[in-house]
């Protein structure tokens, strides 16, 4: 809401400067943006007087005029204007001075022109950023010749002159307060603020006589869409232009000056914030408006030229046969106040706001008056409103008002009282302010108080219960004074075995040297294809958002995997050269028959180092070392099956993942990435990934650590170097190992392998060191020979035989 | 005899003097202190003195072994000091080389703010609570006191699912269930991901985080309302912080606030960085609007509460003097290894 501080003024005088008004606004609950001055880019352009005009010697179209500007000489201006006369009020650009060309702040400066000295311009409409909207009489290739409506005194600052030197401030207003969108709302909360009385009075008018009965009638069909519909006539009616009172105090607050009609209805929306409507009588049939639901199909060409299909929720205002408006929206083609025009009908109504925004939205044009309806209007307003326009007729002297009008309102709405109890509000506050102190501050907002009730003015359509008088009063009281208490009682808080877990889980990522970092939960579902995940996969079943802001957010991730692999993508872009990186974040998985998806969360990691000090078992070492970390019991790894949970298997290397599993469950899928995944996301070097399921894992993980007794014999390392299958995996011989040692292996660690010279073919070398240990006491040579052969006999049935 | 043994003695310093390495010291202590050495010879006449020289004589003896036995330690201390010191000098090292680090990760900025204000908040007694991103359109607008239709959703624009499922605009939705689910008092705060659509700018994310916090109890005024929020960003941004309170308008609050951060830069004069206002917006708050309670199961009677919405990428750019928000979600290395 653009406020003119000019308007402002016609009701209140806050006897402060803007600066101080707009801080004390702000803080009394009307949020200013910000404010400016009209016109503050124009600099030294005063009125002049053209003393003499003649033509220039060496051009055909110029003219060199000697200007009064107030000063001891006239100034010589040479201009190319045709429409300048002697004995004209200009604008006149002193040596020096700024004017706009093309929008834009130019400096004007003496010179010559085909020889002649100019020492400032004369300047158009254009050059000051104003329209033949603010000035009508103005032509518009030439200069501004100033009318009767602008101060002629020479050498007077044009922009005081002629009026375009308002002061406008920028109001946010909460959608609660449709009342404070009017220049008489924020002068009722100015005057509140400022503690000084506010003068609106109560519009009046005088009329002619006739019976508006017999001219034109309407009906309400749907009161609880329209709870108060009124108009009246205006017969006699000349169309023109609107004085520049009223045209600068619509141009301050960003509405563009049309007619005397026109503007009017502007006016009395930005002053009442009440929207009107100006309609040509001769255009509705019968001379009868019918406020009705509109018939399925029914259609209507607007104002704007778009013919528009309705529905029948909407409200329309019709005439005996068709609709002529969409009720509170914008009206019908033929509605408008033609030059022409002889007889309008003002309409001032109060329209249900849940609909009107529903009629708006469905038909996509949000509009001015729609816009102040939606939020929800008193039907109190309408009278004023009407009153004001009438008011306004007779003081442009552009019509004939019929006295008599017509108002329907079917229900009048009471008036609301609520509950006022100082001592409840001091408590809700934790103030301590005097109930005299309170009554004070709700009288200036405008509310009586009798019987312990606070009965609110019309305007104020949020006033509903006890806590709403708690603000008005804390508002005007002040915010900032309310005292800062800390809560009273005790209260016990911990983190949850989740929210601790997890705390676990960034704490060994971080240890291990990997980033952290925030990826967005949609993605486009083009990523399925860019990890290769077959066409009938599950993770392409996904939440889909309706209304994405583009493909590439339009579906909820199903696999984190993709976010850290456009991380990794991006980074690889920037040539950086390594990215370490892990997001601990949710998937998004519909479920079949329940309303909301499940969100489970993930641990997503991804590697690359282009020096190439990683490989297959950094990011195996990684996951494994945050198992242990946060209290995993014994797992497997092993090649993925067919049928693992974990669909991103296509996005990996074949020959080059694994999976973990607890207790024969899926918990972490890991592996490098496939070429043409690495391909597909621009990746050059090699790149390796994680996704454990955080919530599976924490269900084996034990929180307790209890400590074990440090050993008190000594150990026994015994080595073993192994010829077997290539194909046999080294999980096996480590399993087969501990399964035969028994209890007393303490430890089993690979030091080596080696394939090729001396090896057959097929075949690998694998060697192991197995620490052996007695807590009962000093293991023997024998107890340990015991041992090691049923080791090597396990691996023998294994196919793995000491080497020779 | 007496002259032989001084001799020795003599003898045995000067070749110790000369000695330059563990192994000649060695030599020496057999030549002259060992079973064959000189002074074990001089022992062996030891019979031919008279009973009057031999005590003399073998006392002077001892003394002798002693002091060579001292020397030797002595100049084996000094070897070994030395050629520590040598050792030491050969590797002197050029301590300004770059260090070499074990690599630690990095807390993302968002997350490294976030368990800062969780940390503030827990030891005020407030537990952490989550719900879910994806949420009915009841939780996320309906039970707080924003029907259908209400203008105030406009100022929240929201991606749907479906006519009922959309993406929470707010972490309010988790006050609600929370405040099903749990008798008062409740003191609670939960952060998350909220979505509006919003397209990506320096200032616009179409996701971003909230923690929003809710107390309800019986006696909860605003007055506490504002103690708390005082106290939070006291200890986020320093003792010398101060707020200004402004009335504004939330459809689940009543009174409701927004709290603005006098600017650190102007101190409240008004500068480019706080567009002349002296104030910087921070969040959103107020007492809790009875409705909402109501449509809880909590009697506004009973009981009053206040809640608050803080945007976590707000106050996690004010503390790292981040200028644009997309680099919260970009992702490089080389912004986030700064933290």
């Amino acid at each position: 809401m653009d406020l003119s501080m000019r308007w402002l003024a016609d009701y209140v005088d806050c006897k402060c400067d803007i600066k101080k008004f707009c801080d004390e606004m702000t803080l009394s609950g009307s949020k200013v943006e910000c404010f400016g001055e009209e016109g503050d880019y124009l600099s030294n352009v005063v009125v002049g007087h053209v003393v003499d005009i003649v033509p220039h010697p060496d051009s055909d179209h110029m003219f060199i005029c000697q200007i009064d500007v107030g000063e001891a000489e006239p100034v010589q201006i040479v201009t190319g204007a045709q429409n300048v006369k002697k004995g004209d009020y200009v604008p006149a650009a002193k040596h020096k001075s700024t004017v706009l060309h093309d929008g834009k702040p130019v400096k004007i400066t003496k010179g010559k022109l085909r020889g002649v000295a100019s020492n400032g311009m004369l300047c158009s409409l254009d050059e000051l950023g104003l329209t033949l909207h603010d000035f009508p009489y103005a032509i518009e290739d030439g200069i501004f010749i100033l009318g009767d409506d602008c101060d002629k005194t020479v050498g007077k600052d044009i922009r005081e002159a002629i009026g375009f030197d308002d002061k406008v401030v920028e109001f946010e207003i909460t959608s609660n307060r449709p009342d404070c969108l009017s220049v008489t709302g924020l002068a009722r909360e100015a005057a509140a603020t400022f503690n000084v009385k506010a003068d609106i009075k109560e519009p009046q008018f005088k009329g002619v006589d006739g019976d508006i009965n017999s001219i034109m009638s309407a009906e309400i069909h749907n009161a609880e869409l329209c709870p108060r519909y009124m108009c009246g006539y205006v017969k006699n009616v000349k169309i023109g232009p609107s004085p520049r009172w009223m045209r600068e105090r619509l141009r301050a607050s960003g509405v563009r000056p049309i007619n005397n009609f026109v503007d009017i209805t502007n006016f009395v929306m930005l002053e009442y914030g009440q929207p009107m409507h100006a309609f040509d009588l001769r255009y509705v049939s019968g001379a009868k408006i019918n406020i009705r639901n509109a018939k399925q199909g029914e259609k209507i060409t607007t104002l704007d030229g778009v013919e528009r299909e309705l529905s029948e929720e909407m409200l329309v205002i019709a005439d005996a046969e068709k609709p002529v408006a969409v009720a509170g929206v914008m009206g019908g083609e033929y509605s408008g106040i033609m030059d022409d025009t002889t007889a309008v009908v003002f309409e001032s109504a109060c329209f249900d706001g849940a609909s009107v925004r529903t009629t708006a939205k469905k038909l996509g044009m949000r509009t001015d008056a729609s816009a102040r309806f939606e939020k929800g209007l008193d039907p109190e307003n309408t009278y004023p409103a009407l009153m004001r326009a009438f008011e306004l007729v007779e003081e442009l002297g552009c019509g004939e008002v019929v006295r008599t009008f017509i108002d329907c309102y079917p229900v009048k709405k009471e008036r609301r009282g609520v509950t006022f109890d100082a001592a409840w509000i001091n408590g809700f506050l934790g103030t301590d302010i005097p109930e005299a102190e309170q009554e004070e501050y709700l009288t200036r907002l405008g509310f009586e108080i009798k019987d312990g009730k606070a009965y609110a003015p019309y305007y104020r359509i949020d006033i509903e219960c006890k806590s709403d008088l708690a603000e008005e009063v804390a508002r005007l009281y002040g915010y900032n004074k309310i005292p800062d208490t800390i809560i009273r009682g005790v209260a016990n808080a911990k983190l949850t075995r989740k929210q601790k877990f997890e705390r676990t889980v960034t704490s060994a990522m971080l240890g291990m040297g990997v980033n952290e970092i925030t990826t967005f939960s949609f993605i486009s579902p083009k990523y399925f294809d860019k990890i290769r995940l077959p066409q009938d996969s599950k993770l392409r079943n996904t939440v889909v958002i309706t209304n994405p802001l583009g493909e590439d957010t339009s579906v909820m991730r199903t696999t984190i995997l993709p976010s850290v692999l456009e991380v990794l993508a991006r980074n690889y872009s920037f040539r950086n050269p390594e990215c370490y990186a892990f997001e601990l974040g949710n998937e998004y998985i519909p479920v079949e028959g329940e309303v909301l998806p499940e969100e489970p969360e993930r641990l997503g990691v991804g590697l690359y180092d282009t020096s190439d000090k990683i490989d297959f078992y950094t990011i195996k070492g990684m996951v494994e070392e945050l198992l242990d970390k946060c209290g995993a019991p014994g797992y497997e790894v092993a090649r993925p099956a067919e049928d693992t949970v974990f669909g991103e298997v296509s996005a990996f290397h074949p020959g080059r993942v694994a999976v973990i599993t607890i207790d024969g469950r899926e918990i972490a899928i890991f592996g490098e990435l496939h070429p043409e995944t690495l391909e597909n996301y621009g990746i050059g070097c090699r790149a390796y990934a994680a996704k454990v399921l955080v919530p599976e894992l924490m269900e084996y993980c034990i929180d307790q650590k209890t400590y074990k007794p440090l050993p008190k014999f000594p150990a026994t390392t015994r080595d073993l170097s192994l010829i077997c299958d290539d194909e046999l995996p080294a999980a096996v011989i480590e399993k087969t190992i501990r399964t035969a040692a028994g209890k007393l292996l303490e430890k089993v660690t690979l030091f080596d392998i080696y394939k090729g010279q001396q090896i057959a073919e097929g075949k690998k070398s694998i060697s192991y060191s197995l620490t052996l240990r007695s807590h009962e006491g000093t293991l023997t040579d024998d107890q340990a020979d015991k041992v090691m052969d049923k080791v090597l006999k396990a691996l023998a049935e294994q196919g793995a035989e000491l080497r020779a | 005899m007496k002259e032989q043994l001084k001799a020795i003695e003599a003898k045995a310093r000067e070749e110790l003097s000369k000695a330059s390495d563990l192994k000649s010291l060695d030599e020496i202590r057999v030549k002259f202190l060992g079973k064959k050495g000189e002074i074990t010879a001089i022992l062996k006449q030891m019979g031919k003195l008279s009973a009057e020289e031999r005590p003399v004589i073998g006392q002077l003896a001892n003394t002798v072994r002693a002091d060579i036995e001292e020397a030797l330690t002595s100049a084996q201390n000094d070897l070994k000091s030395k050629a520590a010191a040598k050792k030491l000098e050969a590797e002197r090292i050029d301590v300004t080389l770059p260090g070499k680090l074990p690599r630690l990760g990095s807390a993302h900025p968002l997350n490294a703010t976030l368990a800062e204000v969780e940390e503030v908040f827990l030891g005020m007694g407030f537990d952490i609570v989550e719900g879910p991103e994806v949420e009915t359109d009841h939780y996320c607008f309906e039970a707080l006191n924003m029907p259908k239709h209400h203008p105030a959703r406009d100022t929240q624009d929201t991606f749907y699912i479906n006519e009922n499922v959309l993406l929470r605009t707010q972490t309010s939705s988790v006050q609600i269930r929370t405040m099903e689910n749990r008798k008062p008092p409740i003191r609670i705060i939960s952060p998350g991901r909220v979505y509006r659509s919003d397209a990506v700018d320096a200032t616009h994310s179409p996701l971003f985080h909230q923690i929003e916090g809710l107390v309800i109890d019986k006696g909860i005024t605003m007055a506490d309302l504002k103690g708390t929020l005082e106290m939070l960003l006291k200890r986020l941004y320093g003792e010398e912080t101060q707020l200004r309170f402004r009335p504004h308008h939330f459809p689940y609050t009543e009174p409701s606030a927004e709290v603005d951060l006098m600017c650190f830069n102007c101190r409240g004069k008004g500068c480019s960085m706080c567009k002349q206002e002296g104030y910087v917006e921070l969040l959103g708050a107020g007492m809790v609007h009875p409705k909402v309670l109501e449509e809880c199961g909590i009697d506004p009677e009973v009981y009053s509460g206040f809640a608050f919405g803080i945007g976590l990428e707000r106050i996690t750019m004010g503390r790292y003097n981040i200028n644009d928000m997309r680099l919260l979600y970009e992702n490089d290395m080389r912004f986030l290894g700064q933290f």
